[in-house]
């Protein structure tokens, strides 16, 4: 089973973000760049899937050459091999496309993303590709088992979860649930630096979403505290103050 | 011209963040001065079907073919961008639901559109542009997106829209499509539900436990608390991680992000990570014995003390409150 898994280059999850440049620009001045949690409990699913010579794992990144250090630490936790398309992911359509493009001329048996990336949060790509590759694309599981020529997933929906079964080759989103992470050993680390990294150039083609700026939560007034002892007063102010309850 | 309204189901009845979302395509249909059609797929009967020309559709298009009782994402895609065309509409709109993310992208290829997913206001079309705010960062910011293509999709997050009655007058027509065998590859086996709860994304109050709790013993507080107030439970990060509660309950960066009204922390800490999950919470109260505790500092209501004094007497209030109101 070959099997291939999209994964996005984001700020840290403990990152405090700020904008620079009237708020049009994402400040990453000392922001420390991860591969994207959700991504790596695609990768760890995907490795757990082929072990024992049961098939291959590759990623694939589109990114701007400052991306490889994460996909060196997806080589480490244990893909096969590695592709990055040279090129600024513009927006989900954009990479949607150039994955597309590169698994026409290398067909996978199970595409695999992360539900959505921590920084832009859209959850798109999965269901481009399976519109682009008219395959069936499943947007966030939680489960994920392959029997022969089959998958068993997991779908979570509000208030519970579905149960499918999908022929492969599909695509899908992972959340958690579909693996633990897996964390690169020391020889993980040592082979990463030697396995193969293709990077291509990028088709060009049209877009037509692009962040224009960016706004920061309002800040929210001083903390109200009640004392321990008359907890019923934060009732009270529940009640006639915030009129929630 | 047409603005489209994908009205989803949960067992034949709409929830209320499928009335914010048409109520927010009736405002984008204003906007444009032209008319919103829904599209309801599935079993669904007549009288909740009027339902969503009470909150603003012109025309209500049913889709009861059997084969697609059931969600299944690529017929399901494949259906309302049929219907978009149909309806020579440019503006497609969904709920950011499980379902509605699913969607969102594969009818956006469809119909050459640009999609904007996790939206949470109405769009600006001031200067001749269109533009809409969504979610970025998972919470800590949003972003500003500018759609420049003729057709768009657009799925709004629930509970940041108000729903607004318009009591439109709109006909019920049947509408079939052509279905076609490779939309169905994925099969349904079961759908597990969890009838007993409140679904988070769906709640507006949200009674959420830390590792102040100490063990997922000590969650009996939480759901009583909960059940008095109609809200569903949640948990941070370790508390999922160490198998106290489930991964579906985790509400933070890299769990799911919540904009209840009311949002009620217990015994959490407020790493970052968290509290991105939760800033569009409208009302944030904060239980910790930590005064240092950096939640204090998000929080609009605060109790420094012991959650297991405090949360017993905040259940003996509320029921008290109920008793006499």
């Amino acid at each position: 089973m070959k099997v291939l898994v999209c994964i996005s280059n984001v700020p840290d999850t403990t990152t405090k973000i700020t904008f620079t440049d009237n708020n049009t620009q994402f400040n990453t001045n000392g922001v420390q760049f991860i591969l994207n949690p959700y991504d790596e409990i695609a990768l760890s699913r995907a490795i757990e899937l082929t072990e024992g010579g049961k098939g291959t794992v590759t990623v694939i990144n589109v990114g701007e050459a400052n991306t490889e250090a994460t996909i060196r630490k997806a080589l480490a936790i244990g893909a096969d091999d590695a592709v990055r398309i040279n090129a600024k992911p513009h927006d989900a359509w954009f990479v949607a496309f150039q994955i597309w493009q590169y698994i026409n001329a290398n067909p996978f048996d199970l595409i695999l993303t992360g539900r959505e990336s921590i920084d832009y949060n859209g959850s798109k790509v999965a269901g481009m590709l399976g519109e682009l590759l008219d395959l069936p694309s499943v947007s966030i599981i939680k489960k994920l088992d392959i029997d022969g020529n089959n998958a068993i997933v997991e779908r979570e929906i509000e208030g519970g979860k579905e149960i499918l079964t999908i022929p492969l080759p599909f695509v899908a989103g992972t959340a958690e649930g579909v693996a633990e992470p897996k964390i690169p050993n020391m020889r993980g680390i040592m082979s990463a630096r030697t396995k193969p990294l293709a990077v291509i150039e990028a088709v060009e083609i049209k877009t037509s979403s692009e962040i224009i700026s960016y706004e920061t939560p309002a800040p929210r007034g001083q903390v109200k505290l009640v004392a321990a002892d008359k907890v019923s007063e934060l009732v009270e102010l529940l009640h006639t103050e915030a009129k929630i309850i | 011209m047409s603005v489209l309204i994908y009205a989803e189901n949960a067992d034949g009845k709409f929830k209320k963040s499928i009335f914010e979302a048409v109520s927010y395509a009736r405002a984008i249909a204003d906007q444009n001065n032209t008319n919103l059609v829904a599209v309801s797929i599935g079993d669904v009967s007549a009288g909740e079907l009027a339902l969503l020309a009470k909150y603003g559709a012109d025309k209500i298009l049913n889709v009861a073919n059997a084969q697609l009782k059931n969600f299944v994402n690529q017929a399901y895609a494949s259906v309302i961008a049929e219907a978009a065309k149909k309806q020579d509409a440019n503006i497609v709109v969904l709920s950011n639901s499980f379902s509605g993310r699913g969607l969102a992208p594969r009818i956006a290829v469809k119909l050459e559109a640009a999609v904007v997913d996790g939206a949470v206001a109405l769009p600006d079309v001031a200067g001749g542009k269109f533009t809409v705010k969504k979610t970025a960062f998972s919470g800590k910011a949003f972003a500003i997106v500018e759609l420049t293509s003729a057709n768009k999709v657009i799925a709004l997050i629930p509970n940041s829209y108000k729903v607004v009655e318009a009591n439109k007058t709109a006909q019920i027509e049947d509408f079939s499509v052509e279905t076609k065998t490779s939309d169905f590859k994925a099969m349904l086996k079961e759908i597990v539900r969890s009838t007993d709860k409140i679904s988070l994304p769906d709640a507006e109050i949200v009674v959420s436990g830390g590792r102040g709790l100490k063990g997922p013993e000590n969650w009996g507080m939480v759901e009583e608390l909960a059940g008095l107030l109609g809200a569903a439970t949640a948990c941070s990060k370790p508390v999922s991680d160490s198998g106290w509660r489930p991964h579906s309950e985790h509400v933070g960066q890299t769990g799911i992000a919540v904009s209840p009204n009311l949002y009620i922390a217990i015994g959490i800490s407020g790493a970052i990570q968290h509290l991105a999950g939760v800033s569009s919470s409208k009302v944030i109260v904060v239980i910790n014995k930590d005064p240092e505790a950096p939640f204090f500092k998000v929080a609009d209501y605060g109790i420094v003390g012991d959650a297991f004094e405090v949360v017993p007497q905040l259940i003996a209030a509320i029921k008290e409150y109920k008793a006499s109101a």
